[in-house]
């Protein structure tokens, strides 16, 4: 079976690509991606023309939550990665705080099983550091990784105990999986609702400071470098944290982040009105932070954008603003978001997102794709920055609607998504009904 | 002017306009309480239901007594003696109250919020009666007419507020409405009682007492609740009442002959203000709360009132 992806603009950062190119697709993989491919295309091939369209390797997103076993009222691995497929996301990795616990082996297993019977996209499993995410004792990490745990994170909670996190980081060491980091110190932050800050203030709502995460993310970097471990940063927020990552960085520590695209585009100005999905941790921080931030996205301080995908019940995102839960739904905007707020005013280039959004990721948990190069996986995105969409939470294809971005008109959004040469989505045309 | 406005939730989002119409309007309907039959046809066939998600003596009675005078219809929620114990969320009960077709709801509650919640989902007015540390626009407002009553005047006045400013929804409200109106306002406490960035709201921060409260015309004391102790803001009742109470001696020593003392209650006596300040001459305490009642009235008369004429349109 064969796919030839014509005339678009190719971007590969792993080669350095950027120029109107095919890509010729074979049994799952990447033939070749060229010029002028017409002649490798026999009979049977199928064409998608993809003039006037980006075509990059699959983006990844490597901090999903999709809730199964657990909270299907919020999400299942069918809707979520169907999400993902509709945000032009061709794997995700699936964190570990479900009910149960992403702690064992039996739920590894289930949540392979399941993506295997029902997934649209890739999903790779994040195995939990400690039993339950209590933070007490390590979960069974040699046989998580065995099972197919492409990383470990206790996400949504911190790791408080230093001693328990250190010798995390040195029993996964042979295992070449990342530990990733949910940064913050409880201690200063607990029953918080936004940051700390002008707007906390006004409102009369519990702030965290920046220094919550700060202090974590240095302790974070020490204990790497102690360890000699790879650390991952998850949901990069603060200035004071994009500057501890880069020093550290430049001092040969293995540490890399992600930032996710709320705190690329948003501040806590977003939370007057007490809408609960302005509510996420970590929260919402000053206009500094997201200017630092995105600098920090496009200097490679910030390794990739992850979403941080939070699905939701409506019940749990309606009411009081310090009961509601943290989070928001972020696979089927990530792209439209970037693109509108951070690669048309020219703070980002095509490229670099491109980078931060599948090359990046990739390299970071060693996953599969991240490249068009040939023989890869033929996971490939298209995008298309002209297109004009206004965000509908209505017609997500995730099971949650808690976005903020409900009507926000944006520039550019995915075109089609395709996994292992087969087409798994495509945007409806003009004329048809939007997404 | 007229009043437009469906629902009162914060000061920050009225005009000084505004302010001065509801002071204006209670300070006209005050007389009432002076009656011998407290009791004006005004609100006749409407229903205002207080909605009371945190105990409280005072702010229900006083809604409760401003919507009587009126001949409203008032209906009390509280806590212990309906669903709300129940687990049934603040939108569904809201939501069935609502279907009973009350005129106003009256609503004090933990979550700041909480109350421009309600707003965005209820037809019906929606009077804020204090949401988390948020605000407390009604307790903004009575203080603003004592003050007015007592000094003739709000213009080129200055304050200070004393106390747990962090946690306090009576000094925000204060705050914006003190500052639309040209008053000063000095906020003082220990750092750990004082909100970050709070300068930005366009007040002095003082650290001293004896400072805060010298030359200022007026003087509010805030509540200190006992638990901010065991979350590590203060070491102790004892040195807090040492450093941050207002004693006679106190008073006598760094403030004017004129000031008024202010506190919106319950006060702790013996911690932020002696029983001899509480009970003294400069204390308008008990004025306040006879005002609570009149700026009530006119906030359940402004919003009810605008509601007829909403309907006749």
């Amino acid at each position: 079976m064969k796919l030839l992806v014509r005339n678009g603009r190719v971007i590969d950062p792993a080669t350095g690509t950027d120029a109107v190119q095919d890509v010729l697709v074979q049994d799952g993989t990447i033939a070749v991606t060229g010029a002028r491919l017409e002649r490798g295309a026999v009979e049977g091939t199928e064409v998608l023309d993809a003039a006037g369209l980006v075509v990059c390797p699959g983006l990844i997103d490597i901090h999903v939550h999709l809730r199964e076993p657990g909270y299907e009222y919020k999400e299942t691995i069918r809707t979520g990665t169907r999400a993902a497929a509709a945000g032009g996301f061709t794997a995700v990795c699936a964190m570990a705080n479900t009910d149960p616990v992403n702690d064992n082996r039996a739920v590894t297993d289930y949540v392979l099983a399941k993506a295997r019977a029902e997934a649209s996209v890739r999903v790779y499993p994040i195995g939990a550091v400690t039993r339950g995410l209590a933070g007490k004792e390590l979960a069974e990490l040699a046989e998580l990784a065995e099972a197919g745990c492409v990383a470990f994170s206790d996400d949504g909670r911190a790791v408080m105990n230093a001693e328990l996190y250190r010798r995390a980081m040195e029993y996964t060491l042979p295992f070449g999986c990342p530990v990733i980091s949910h940064a913050e110190d409880t201690t200063l932050s607990h029953g918080a609702s936004m940051n700390e800050g002008t707007v906390s203030t006004e409102l009369g709502l519990k702030g965290a400071p920046a220094a919550a995460e700060d202090t974590m993310v240095a302790r974070d970097i020490l204990l790497a470098e102690l360890t000699g471990a790879h650390v991952h940063i998850a949901h990069l927020s603060t200035a004071g944290a994009v500057r501890l990552v880069r020093e550290a960085k430049a001092r040969g520590v293995r540490v890399t982040a992600e930032a996710a695209p709320h705190h690329l585009v948003l501040t806590d100005e977003a939370v007057r009105g007490y809408d609960p999905n302005t509510k996420m941790n970590p929260p919402l921080r000053s206009r500094r932070d997201v200017e630092a931030l995105v600098e920090g996205l496009a200097d490679g301080t910030v390794d990739c954008v992850a979403t941080d995908h939070a699905p939701h019940a409506l019940a749990e995102k309606e009411g009081e603003y310090d009961r509601a839960a943290n989070g928001i739904v972020g696979l089927e905007t990530a792209v439209s978001l970037l693109l509108d707020r951070l690669v048309r005013p020219g703070l980002l280039d095509l490229p670099t997102l491109v980078a931060r959004m599948s090359t990046g990721p990739a390299r970071l948990l060693n996953l599969p794709g991240g490249t068009l190069a040939p023989g890869a996986p033929a996971d490939i995105t298209l995008l298309d920055p002209g297109r004009e969409v206004t965000v509908d939470p209505s017609r997500f294809e995730s099971r949650s609607r808690n976005t903020p971005f409900g009507g926000w008109r944006l520039r550019g959004a995915p075109a089609a998504t395709i996994v292992g040469g087969k087409l798994v989505w495509r945007a409806a045309a003009e004329g048809e009904a939007s997404r | 002017m007229a009043w437009k406005r469906k629902d009162l939730l914060t000061i920050q989002e009225l005009d000084p306009a505004e302010i001065t119409l509801v002071i204006d309007t209670a300070a006209s309907l005050r007389e009432i309480g002076g009656r011998e039959i407290k009791k004006v046809p005004t609100l006749r066939g409407k229903t205002i239901v207080n909605l009371f998600y945190e105990p409280s003596t005072r702010t229900r009675t006083s809604f409760e007594i401003a919507g009587k005078w009126l001949s409203a219809d008032v209906i009390n929620f509280a806590a212990s003696t309906s669903s709300i114990g129940k687990g049934e969320t603040l939108l569904d009960t809201a939501r069935n109250i609502e279907a009973m077709s009350p005129d106003v709801v009256v609503v004090r509650h933990s979550s700041a919020g909480a109350a421009e919640m309600l707003a965005r989902h209820l037809r019906c007015g929606v009077v804020n009666a204090g949401d988390g540390a948020h605000e407390h626009p009604t307790q903004a407002l009575l203080d603003l007419l004592t003050i007015r009553e007592r000094k003739g005047h709000l213009d080129g006045l200055q304050v200070a507020i004393v106390g747990d400013i962090a946690h306090s929804r009576v000094a925000r409200s204060n705050i914006h409405g003190m500052r639309k109106l040209g008053m000063t306002v000095t906020v003082a406490g220990p750092p750990t009682l004082i909100p970050p960035h709070v300068q930005e709201f366009g007040v002095k921060v003082s650290h001293r007492l004896e400072d805060a409260i010298r030359d200022v015309d007026v003087i509010m004391m805030l509540r200190l609740q006992q638990e901010r102790m065991t979350a590590g803001l203060i070491p102790s009742l004892r040195e807090y009442s040492r450093y941050w109470g207002l004693t006679l001696d106190r008073l006598r020593a760094s403030a004017r002959a004129d000031v008024l003392i202010m506190h919106p209650g319950p006060v702790n006596r013996g911690v932020e203000l002696s029983p001899e300040v509480a009970d003294g001459p400069y204390s308008v305490i008990l004025e306040q709360t006879g005002n609570g009642v009149a700026v009530r009235m006119a906030v359940l008369f402004l919003l009810a009132g605008t509601r007829v004429a909403q309907e006749a349109a």
